[in-house]
């Protein structure tokens, strides 16, 4: 019972984030839609964690399963992708670092200007 | 003779067995680092290669298990939930830093692209890299990218975090551990925050949240900067 309500419950999101972001033109997928609404539901009690979370868990837990057959279809690319390997490579590893940075940062300079004002205060 | 091998069954049985053996063998090394993915990849491609079965069956008959991707996404609201008391807590700061590593990871893989000449294919596929691989990958395909690509740039992008980012947080010179969580989960996702919680739980925690706010913000913010620029 525990499973199909989980199941249920999730799917049920999903069914309705997609319904939202379909009639909003898709410019979320109707996934993230769903992840804010259960998001809601918990907040609000709708949904109670413990219907949920043994599913859920499953799902988060073993995420690299669900995208193994996509990535497969990076056989089909090969031949493109190593033309442009190297700026590819660049690209990925470049940027990556960049938000790392500016993520960090951002949050860094929050923590040290609000101690900064409490000190001023006192 | 084939058909006894090329069906749906066996394609399924080869996904979660290989799945299964990368896990295995993770457990088995120790080593946080060594994702199941990097066993399971090649065990799929041998295995499709030396029966010499299409990738596109492959994918066709594992329609299942790709479709559990969009549950998977939703499921990440209750990791929101389990950590709504940070959340509520550090809120002006894991906002703006979750918004502006969205829109710098964003920008800076539209001029790169421009500056090595990489074409728009690579472009709208790499916008949402920096996400965990289902959103990104369904936003991808929202924007017009490859998901395929994407998934690929996603995974890479985590073990770039993962390897280097202790060190580029060091010579950065943070100190938060809020700040440090925040960076490697916005810049690296699941595989960042598998690294992050050897920091310390505060930074594993803000890691993992900031994978299922960097997925929604990204998911506001690519489509808005295309609008915008392209």
């Amino acid at each position: 019972m525990e499973v199909l309500t989980g199941f249920f419950i999730i799917m049920a999101h999903l069914a309705v984030g997609n319904l939202i972001s379909g009639l909003t033109g898709n410019f979320l997928p109707g996934s993230v839609t769903g992840m804010v609404l259960l998001f809601i539901s918990l907040l609000t009690g709708l949904v109670k964690d413990r219907q949920i979370r043994k599913v859920a868990g499953f799902l988060t837990d073993n995420m690299t399963i669900f995208f193994l057959p996509a990535f497969m279809g990076i056989m089909d690319l090969w031949g493109m992708i190593r033309l442009d390997l190297w700026a590819w490579l660049s690209v990925v590893v470049l940027t990556t670092i960049l938000v790392l940075l500016a993520a960090a940062y951002t949050q860094e300079g929050i923590e040290r200007m609000t101690s900064f004002l409490k000190r001023r205060k006192r | 003779m084939m058909e006894l091998i090329m069906n749906v069954p066996m394609m399924l049985v080869l996904t979660v067995g290989a799945y299964l053996l990368g896990v295995w063998v993770r457990k088995k090394s120790g080593l946080a680092l060594l994702h199941p993915f990097i066993i399971s990849i090649p065990v799929i491609i041998s295995v499709l290669k030396v029966m010499d079965i299409p990738c596109s069956f492959y994918m066709e008959s594992n329609a299942m298990i790709d479709f559990l991707l969009g549950p998977c996404v939703v499921s990440l609201g209750l990791v929101l939930y389990d950590n709504r008391e940070v959340i509520l807590k550090n809120l002006a700061g894991i906002a703006s830093s979750v918004v502006v590593g969205s829109i710098v990871g964003v920008a800076s893989v539209f001029l790169l692209c421009r500056l090595f000449g990489l074409s728009d294919m690579f472009l709208l596929s790499l916008e949402p890299k920096s996400v965990t691989t289902p959103i990104a990958m369904d936003v991808s395909e929202v924007i017009g990218g490859n998901p395929s690509l994407t998934a690929v740039s996603v995974v890479l992008c985590g073990f770039v975090g993962a390897v280097l980012g202790p060190l580029v947080i060091k010579i950065s010179g943070v100190r938060s551990s809020v700040a440090k969580g925040l960076g490697m989960g916005c810049a690296s996702h699941g595989l960042g925050t598998a690294r992050a919680i050897e920091m310390g739980a505060v930074e594993g925690a803000v890691s993992g949240l900031s994978i299922a706010l960097m997925g929604l913000v990204t998911a506001v913010v690519v489509p808005l900067f295309n609008h915008l620029f392209i």
